[in-house]
């Protein structure tokens, strides 16, 4: 009867009820967004490279290997010799190698040369490979293989010619050397959604009348090129398999000890781990101000409910006069916060399936972050639970101060 | 001789800490079944002694027994549950949980007087037998309280009071927020159930001309001396 009382005492003060279960509302959907996306943004990171036992690079830090090998994020430093990457192919512990060549770019989209191996051995999301929807893979010293992405954002299909600008932000075309669109990849979540894929010959073909980074007087012609035995000095990045897991540390100490080169070997997964360290802290900080914000919804609450303790004297008055005893005034209030963050809960998290709902296919195309639509999980179930116990203690100021305001008052109101 | 349903003896009260106000009550007893009408103008120290027959203040010194009780050895909460057994309280107006239902309203002081809820089979059916009696419209007992008259709320403060029966009814100048012509059937609906539920009644109020029905008629001064501290 207590619980139905308070329920029809919230609802007969249904607007400033309906302002604070709203704040409180907003304020768990965003806390539970941001950690929807935290997680995503972990999960699609981890998900970016599977199956692969060591990236290796020319030295620098593990991160920005990491990055700019598997993310497409910054650039290499420096790149690997031809020859270091054919002593490392040769070692015996190599199952695969795939060569990683970048630098160029089309429109907004990074180019990177490889071998048909690549196909073959990158994975993602736990050993899923590369999938082509239309067209077919590298075949032609002059055909591309386009990420979703790429073919969605520029609307190409199969067929179609492409341009390959040097370097990132360049106006330098190489336009003498035409490509062709020849196949699309599916969809993967992944930056390869994002990457025009070209032969590693192809790159070195682009090149061919380049000298120190700047375009030579000569123009060499396509059917020239293409009799070309077209072998790169140096590549940018090798992503390798091994023979046996228990052989990756033994080939990562070799290659870092590699004595004509400085390079770089490192686990996908330990790099990553150090990147969330790196990460943590924006993460650390988004989760406090979002807690900050769950909290200032709270003080609201808390604000309401004592400032409505004068006008409600006379109902507590009511109740001391029935029998009621002060700490029953005391719970009924508390068991207000506490519907009050209840529906305030369950509604942020239906905001959140909404905002999930319409933000999904955004925030994927923008960021590539899948954000899933799943059940609520244990811990944002804790989360909101969290919530009510703190409305219920946020709620023990007013509740008190009401406590002695029925002690002192009894049944008369003296107003 | 069985126990007055009310009994002061030598009782004195001070508010504590609040501007020297203090009440002193030699003797005062109602018997069971009676019905007394307290005359007393504002300030007299009528929320005073109502606040100590109800048990919410406690006398400084002295006995404050309903029945055979001495509410003054009760602890705060046995005091609580007290009141709620044995006492029906109705104000001078503002009685009722605007939000909540009639019903809810007139049931409230059950929830919190297990003996008093005992005593009626179906708590439901009383509170309509009640509402029927008092004059109120079929179906009342599912609307809104803040909804009905201010002469109907006083009614449904009536049933509240008296559902359950308790010995004893407390009302706070209960007519002053009516008219005259609703102030008489009011009193004569109260009269009426309170008799039917044998408990005694005791009323205060400023007005004189309530005073045929009472079985006695008592001005303030004559049972109770307050003196205020010189502020």
């Amino acid at each position: 009867m207590i619980l139905r009382l308070a329920m029809q005492s919230l609802m007969a003060r249904a607007l400033t009820v309906g302002m604070t279960v709203l704040a409180i509302a907003l304020s768990v959907a965003l806390f539970l967004g941001v950690e929807k996306i935290r997680t995503s943004a972990r999960a699609s990171f981890a998900d970016t490279i599977s199956g692969t036992d060591l990236i290796v690079g020319a030295r620098s830090g593990s991160v920005q290997l990491l990055l700019y090998s598997v993310f497409r994020i910054g650039n290499a430093t420096n790149n690997v010799t031809w020859e270091s990457y054919r002593d490392i192919a040769a070692r015996p512990e190599v199952d695969w190698i795939v060569p990683i060549s970048l630098g160029d770019s089309h429109r907004q989209f990074r180019v990177m040369g490889t071998t048909p191996a690549f196909f073959e051995h990158y994975k993602f999301r736990g050993g899923r490979s590369l999938e082509i929807s239309a067209g077919h893979g590298l075949d032609d010293l002059y055909d591309t293989v386009i990420g979703a992405d790429v073919a969605a954002t520029l609307g190409y299909s199969v067929g179609d010619p492409i341009v390959v600008l040097h370097g990132l932000a360049s106006f330098t075309a190489h336009d003498d050397q035409p490509f062709r669109v020849a196949g699309i990849v599916a969809k993967t979540g992944t930056p390869v959604d994002r990457t025009v894929i070209v032969s590693l010959e192809a790159i070195e073909a682009i090149h061919v009348d380049w000298q120190s980074g700047a375009k030579s007087g000569q123009t060499t012609p396509v059917e020239v090129i293409r009799s070309m035995e077209l072998e790169p000095t140096a590549i940018t990045a090798a992503l390798v398999g091994v023979q046996s897991r228990l052989q990756i540390f033994g080939l990562q100490r070799w290659i870092n000890e590699y004595p004509e080169e400085p390079l770089l070997a490192v686990l996908p997964g330990v790099a990553l781990q150090e990147l969330w360290q790196i990460v943590g802290v924006a993460e650390t900080a988004l989760i406090g101000v979002s807690a900050m914000v769950v909290v200032t919804a709270l003080v609201g609450m808390m604000a309401m409910i004592f400032s409505s303790l004068n006008e409600r004297r006379r109902e507590m008055a009511i109740w001391r006069a029935m029998g009621a005893r002060p700490s029953t005034i005391l719970g009924l209030l508390v068991i207000e916060a506490m519907l009050m963050a209840a529906v305030g809960s369950v509604l942020g998290l239906a905001l959140l399936y909404l905002g999930l709902a319409i933000g999904q296919p955004w925030v994927d195309a923008a960021f590539g972050i899948w954000l899933p639509i799943d059940p609520p999980t244990v811990r944002e179930l804790w989360v909101l639970a969290i919530v009510i116990g703190a409305a219920a203690l946020a709620s023990l100021l007013p509740a008190i101060r009401a406590y002695r305001l029925s002690l002192a008052d009894g049944m008369m109101v003296r107003i | 001789m069985t126990d007055p349903a009310l009994a002061l003896t030598d009782v004195t009260f001070a508010w504590p800490g609040q501007d020297g106000f203090s009440l002193s009550c030699p003797n005062f007893r109602m018997a069971v079944g009676e019905s007394v009408l307290l005359l007393g103008a504002s300030g007299s120290g009528k929320s005073t002694l109502l606040s100590l027959v109800c048990g919410i203040a406690t006398a400084t010194s002295g006995r404050v027994s309903i029945g055979a009780t001495d509410i003054g050895t009760l602890g705060a909460g046995a005091r609580d549950r007290f009141r709620a057994e044995q006492i029906g309280v109705i104000f001078q107006q503002f009685n009722l949980l605007p939000y909540a239902r009639v019903l809810d309203n007139i049931l409230l002081p059950l929830r919190f007087a297990p003996k008093r809820k005992a005593r009626i089979g179906a708590p439901a059916q009383e509170a309509a037998r009640l509402c029927a009696a008092l004059g109120l419209p079929d179906g009342v007992l599912t609307k809104q309280a803040g909804r009905l008259s201010v002469g109907q709320q006083q009614r449904v403060a009536v049933a509240r009071a008296l559902i359950g029966a308790p010995p004893l009814i407390v009302a706070d100048e209960p007519t002053s927020a009516l008219d005259a012509a609703t102030q008489d059937s009011f009193l004569r609906l109260l009269f009426e159930q309170a008799e039917q539920a044998r408990s005694s009644l005791l009323m205060v109020s400023h007005d004189e001309r309530l005073g045929q029905r009472f079985d006695r008629v008592i001005r303030l001064e004559e049972i109770v001396t307050t003196r205020r501290a010189a502020a």
